[in-house]
């Protein structure tokens, strides 16, 4: 159990520093994601099914289309400009 | 220079919320409230989920207050998203685009289930782990997959806003019902029948129901903003549309 | 042992995700990567509220037959965090929604540059010459008043020609 929980925390903090340091927008997204699915594993960890139902449904899947639609709406207008400039 | 206060901020920060943590304790928690609800959950509300019971009956207003902050941020979003889409709309074609073989006839397999799927975990929230935020959600899903797969076809935002003022008003009528039978706003009634069967723990089912359509509706409407998907023209109403978008290219 | 083990894990992660949310939105530059640093700061509070009310050897707080006479972990904190992580996701679907709108009128994302251009647009607009641009040289930084400073910038153009 406790190997369990050492691996989800491990990939949850690499994912979110993965978020602030990695280039492009696209895999910002997905490492949020990948945070959101390793944080809702700890959640059936620690006995708490509900939390991790909508934690798996809103956090994984409808906030990643959510800012997956932003990003194409952003990049829609003048190419992929914002992709590559980036934050420093 | 901005980055070196930055990082002095954040470390003075993960210093203090260490030294909290030295003094948190895990797996003793104290409960308080928590004990007396797992104590007289099961007499009084009678679902079998005691998560479900604080949602809905001993916190039911918490949970109309966050309908409430949903409602809020949906309609800012499409009130912020539609003011710039009006701009570009004269330019926009209604044409129905077709996004692909696979993508469409897999839409149209998935819809089903995912509404099957969402209507289960909704009305099976006062038994299993789930209820309605977590079913609206699956609900949105459900209904935006065929929009990816056809994008012109365009979405019923007037019934979409029906569903969700008929969910959200149901929501407040049985918490008023509840206080005309002489007990607490949202209070559960009708009994609470047998523990663990699908109509049991009184008002629960249907206020989750409500819930879950309101979510849905809700969330269903906010992707098709963000992903620019127009409203459904009429047949009849095509030559008012087409003559108001001349009149303002006209201005 | 373990106990003490698993204790720092859990609290480790959710301040972890705490401390790591609150220094990206302090240090980025993009404000869509703003967007997503928040939302990683709100699932360290979210896990944060979950640990709180875990006990050890406890389950679910879902009444089934079996169930009669254990433990359970505290139902309140979860029927919180249920809602917080929805509310979570309409409040990130607003500021998307503010990033596409700045996005569309500025043409960046950059934070540095919204902000000096929201400034010269309001210094514009309020008929003021700006005083935050950075093209201005040095030289003439102390102005007086925005009204006295107009004036001389008048004089300084009549004296060249």
């Amino acid at each position: 159990m406790i190997w369990v929980i050492a691996l989800m925390v491990i990939i949850m903090l690499a994912g979110a520093i993965t978020v602030l340091f990695v280039e492009s927008h696209v895999s910002a997204i997905a490492a949020t994601s990948a945070v959101s699915l390793a944080l809702s594993v700890l959640f059936v960890i620690l006995q708490a099914p509900d939390v991790a139902m909508t934690e798996a449904v809103v956090g994984s899947g409808l906030s990643t289309v959510i800012l997956a639609l932003a990003l194409f709406r952003i990049n829609k207008k003048h190419g992929k400009q914002p992709s590559e400039q980036n934050d420093a | 220079m901005r980055n070196v206060s930055a990082l002095v901020f954040a470390s003075g920060l993960a210093f203090l919320l260490l030294v909290i943590t030295w003094q948190f304790v895990v797996g003793g928690a104290p409960m308080l409230i928590g004990e007396a609800i797992l104590q007289q959950g099961a007499d009084k509300i009678g679902s079998a989920n005691l998560v479900t019971s604080v949602v809905l009956g001993y916190r039911g207003i918490d949970t109309l207050g966050e309908i409430a902050i949903l409602f809020t941020a949906s309609t800012a979003t499409s009130l912020v998203l539609s003011s710039l889409s009006a701009k570009t709309s004269s330019s926009k074609k209604v044409v129905i685009r077709d996004d692909g073989t696979i993508l469409a006839s897999s839409a149209s397999l998935f819809f089903p289930l995912l509404i099957t799927l969402g209507m289960y975990i909704i009305l099976h929230g006062h038994l299993t782990p789930g209820g309605g935020f977590q079913g609206g959600v699956i609900l949105a899903a459900a209904f935006f997959l065929p929009l990816l797969a056809v994008p012109g076809r365009g979405v019923n935002h007037s019934g979409l806003a029906l569903v969700e003022g008929f969910a959200g008003a149901s929501f407040i009528i049985i918490g008023i019902i509840a206080l005309f039978q002489g007990n607490a706003f949202l209070q559960p009634f009708f009994g609470h029948g047998e523990m663990g069967s699908l109509v049991s723990a009184g008002t629960l089912p249907l206020l989750y129901t409500a819930v879950g359509l309101k979510v849905g509706a809700e969330l269903s409407g906010l992707l098709a903003n963000l992903a620019e998907i127009g409203e459904i023209v009429p047949e009849s109403t095509d030559l008012q549309a087409s003559s108001m978008q001349t009149e303002s290219n006209g201005s | 042992m373990t106990t003490d083990l698993i204790h720092w894990l859990l609290y480790g992660g959710a301040m972890g995700l705490i401390v790591i949310g609150i220094v990206g939105v302090v240090t980025l530059n993009n404000i869509f990567r703003i967007v997503l640093a928040l939302a990683i700061a709100e699932a360290g509070a979210n896990l944060l509220l979950v640990i709180a009310g875990y006990r050890f050897d406890a389950i679910a707080p879902i009444l089934t037959g079996s169930s009669a006479n254990q433990l359970m972990v505290d139902p309140v904190p979860q029927a919180m965090v249920l809602t917080s992580i929805v509310i979570g996701v309409g409040i990130q679907a607003l500021a998307l929604a503010l990033v596409v709108k700045v996005y569309q009128n500025y043409k960046t994302l950059d934070i540095g540059e919204i902000h000096q251009q929201l400034s010269t647009d309001i210094d514009n607009s309020s008929g003021v010459i700006s005083l935050l641009s950075s093209e201005q040289p040095a030289g003439e930084r102390p102005l007086p008043e925005p009204s006295a400073q107009h004036e001389t910038a008048q004089l300084n153009q009549g004296g060249d020609k």
